[in-house]
């Protein structure tokens, strides 16, 4: 029968679902400022890459102790929701363990579900103790490690655990009650089955157990959904698309600007037409800039990265400016992007976590700029870049920090002439020497001279 | 031993062109291959090398011109494009079809980035070059016993390895030397970069506590450990990084730098 807790919970889902979907809709807005770029192309490979590295955590497991403790997580936040959509409807349809008319399949699937849970609690706690006791590098150090990221990250390691406690709760008592009434219990629970006897055997008491647990969890799971758009934790729903609309050409092919080309045609051949520039709604050409200055010059996918980010640092600890003691760190790169398209945009988050760039006081010498480059990302960070692609090759979910480094760097030296003096250098001597270095042109068949290979007789 | 060498005219294209010959191959010998003293060696092993095998290859010559690689990375796309339509031009008129070069740079930007602007090569590096080679029986490699028992390591090049994921063809050439091969802790697709690239090689390094190369050499003579080795590397741009690193360790009588063209030609006793 429907009573009144029904009718709270519906209203609690409808607007917890609700709240989230608001925000869902700013975090879209945002991406949206970006430029837009076509990515549509070779949906099979974009879905195999999808199972594989987004599913199937392939880039992970370079890294075998986290990427197994990540995989007891990840599943169990996949098969543990299966048992979500049941409290779901129990919520509403004031139901009891609705999906037990599967019989062995729910049995196996609760069986499942409490070792995962039990394994989520075993990895969240030593995760909480990599970042805290044992300070592993890439997750406690850095500049952009500041108050808020490792706050998130223990609050969401925190979380976990207690939301796992109070499915435990609520099975333990619920567990108790069918056996102390001697029913038949519907699923198969090892681990509750072993602290059986935790909440003693008082009726009123175990029911109340079992409510609270039950509302916590749910409550619990409700929130922590609308605090994802917030935290470095949305990487769990932005994985997906980002995996599917990663970059499939080799990561040595940078991107090429074609109103450039159109510029150079020009010159080159005073009868080129180039094309026609699009026009924006009132009938104005767009003017882009070349490279990008602020987030709205970056593409939708750059800023969809920066909500896929984790802050792993795996792209940080494998950067070999960052090891040799250079500003850069890629994984700041991501970071900086989406606090300042935040701070520009729309602000998605229930409250505003923008700790970090408050804290600044270490080395990066940014300016009062409202614009990502020197306002969030220096100079001096952009041109510590080898592009070696070591940061997008150990991404787990296929962000593509490269790719902004450089439109910042093309911003630098396309709209500012910024570049360093030697790198002046190296153009001047391009453009006139067709080399990058001083050498005369005239001069660069010389290798050939004086060559003898031994003869074939 | 006068007698049993000849001299080598390399052929560029402007004379193929002239007698109307086209050549299997376009040997694209990049700015450092032209003018750095160092890697000019490595030029002229790999020439040796196609003369060797009789591949009808020809060169540019004075008509090459940089590929305009270093100002793409350093941001100036301007300059790139203008570089690279002013090659693609002379490429096309001489109607270019294959292409190898011995530099990761070169032949990641021929490659990958000149299609978007009217080049269309079949482009590849002198390391799947050699191991085709190799493969077919053309180059044998009968003295790669002289290096029994050297120890060598293999340095990935970023532009060949994460940028288009070639990481096997410079192993199996090195792997046809009877040498011991050794695998440095960061290698392949978690190659350490030597520095140099991103325009890195024409600029002062950022403030930091070491330069990349240093790091990176100190992990390739822990890897070869004590005694002499060979650190072998696929780029023009890794070659002067680590001879810098070989050398500012002192090491540069025990450990020699060479490119795996070098090794390939010494071992066929192309090159003394």
């Amino acid at each position: 029968m429907i009573q009144l807790e029904n009718i709270i919970f519906l209203i609690v889902a409808g607007l917890g679902i609700g709240l989230f979907v608001w925000q869902i809709r700013k975090i879209r807005k945002n991406i949206l400022m970006g430029r837009d770029v076509d990515l549509t192309d070779n949906p099979s490979e974009r879905i195999n890459k999808t199972l594989l590295v987004a599913f199937g955590q392939q880039k992970m497991f370079k890294r075998m102790l986290p990427a197994v403790l990540h995989l007891f997580v990840y599943v169990g936040f996949l098969v543990i929701n299966i048992e979500v959509i049941e409290i779901l409807i129990d919520g509403v349809f004031a139901t009891h363990r609705v999906l037990a008319f599967l019989g062995p399949v729910y049995s196996a699937l609760m069986f499942i579900n409490e070792i995962l849970a039990a394994l989520v609690i075993i990895a969240c706690v030593i995760f909480l103790w990599r970042r805290n006791v044992t300070n592993v590098p890439r997750l406690a150090s850095g500049v952009e490690m500041r108050a808020w990221p490792k706050l998130d990250a223990n609050f969401i390691l925190i979380t976990e655990i207690v939301l796992m406690f109070a499915l435990f709760a609520f099975n333990i008592a619920g567990l108790k009650l069918v056996q102390m009434e001697g029913g038949e219990v519907a699923g198969s629970y090892p681990v509750s089955q072993m602290f059986v006897n935790i909440f003693g055997d008082n009726p009123t008491s175990l029911h109340i157990i079992e409510r609270v647990g039950w509302w916590f969890h749910i409550i619990g799971i409700l929130a922590f959904m609308n605090y994802l758009p917030s935290s470095k934790h949305f990487h769990i729903i932005m994985a997906f698309p980002n995996v599917y609309y990663s970059k499939l050409l080799p990561k040595g092919k940078f991107t090429t600007n074609p109103a450039i080309t159109h510029e150079i045609k020009a010159m080159l051949d005073p009868s080129y037409q180039p094309p026609a520039p699009e026009m924006d709604a009132e009938g104005n050409p767009i003017v882009q800039r070349f490279g990008a200055k602020d987030v709205e010059d970056l593409t939708w996918k750059q800023l969809m990265d920066s909500y896929t980010c984790t802050e792993c640092g795996r792209c940080t600890s494998v950067c070999p400016a960052n090891i040799t003691g250079k500003l850069l760190s890629p994984r700041k790169i991501v970071m900086d992007t989406r606090d300042r398209m935040e701070e520009k945009g729309e602000h998605p988050a229930i409250f505003a976590p923008n700790h970090y760039k408050e804290l600044g006081v270490e080395r990066v010498q940014t300016t009062d700029e409202k614009t990502l480059l020197r306002g969030y990302i220096t100079p001096e960070e952009l041109w510590a870049c080898t592009t070696c692609n070591a940061c997008v090759e150990s991404c787990p979910v296929n962000i593509d920090q490269l790719s902004t480094i450089m439109d910042l760097r093309r911003y630098l030296v396309l709209e500012e002439s910024a570049a360093p003096a030697s790198v002046n250098a190296m153009f001047t001597n391009i453009e006139n020497n067709g080399a990058p270095w001083a050498f005369s042109p005239s001069d660069r068949f010389n290798w050939a001279e004086d060559l003898y290979v031994p003869s074939k007789n | 031993m006068e007698e049993n060498k000849r001299l080598v005219k390399v052929p560029t294209m402007a004379e193929m062109a002239a007698n109307g010959e086209e050549p299997e191959v376009l040997f694209w010998v990049g700015c450092a291959g032209s003018f750095d003293d160092r890697y000019k060696r490595v030029t002229r092993s790999f020439v040796q090398i196609l003369e060797h095998v009789g591949v009808k290859y020809a060169v540019l010559g004075t008509e090459e011109s940089c590929t305009g690689e270093p100002a793409k990375r350093a941001g100036n796309e301007f300059l790139f494009q203008m570089q690279a339509i002013t090659n693609i031009e002379v490429l096309n008129a001489y109607n270019i079809k294959k292409i190898v070069t011995a530099c990761p740079h070169c032949f990641n930007t021929l490659k990958n980035e000149y299609p978007d602007l009217g080049g269309n090569y079949e482009v590849i590096h002198h390391s799947t070059f050699l191991q085709q080679l190799i493969n077919e029986g053309k180059v044998k490699v009968q003295g790669g016993e002289a290096f029994k028992g050297q120890r060598i390591t293999f340095h990935d090049s970023c532009y060949l390895g994460r940028a288009n994921d070639i990481y096997e063809a410079p192993r199996d050439v090195l792997a046809a030397l009877d040498a011991d091969l050794v695998e440095m802790k960061r290698s392949r697709a978690n190659g350490l970069c030597c520095g140099a690239g991103g325009a890195q090689m024409f600029k002062e390094p950022e403030p930091g506590n070491k330069d990349i190369n240093i790091e990176r050499t100190e992990e390739a003579l822990a890897t070869l450990g004590a005694g002499s080795g060979v650190i072998a590397t696929a780029c023009p741009f890794c070659m002067v990084m680590m001879s810098d690193g070989v050398k500012n360790k002192e090491q540069e009588e025990s450990v020699k730098v060479f490119d795996i063209a070098e090794l390939i030609a010494q071992a066929e006793g192309l090159s003394k």
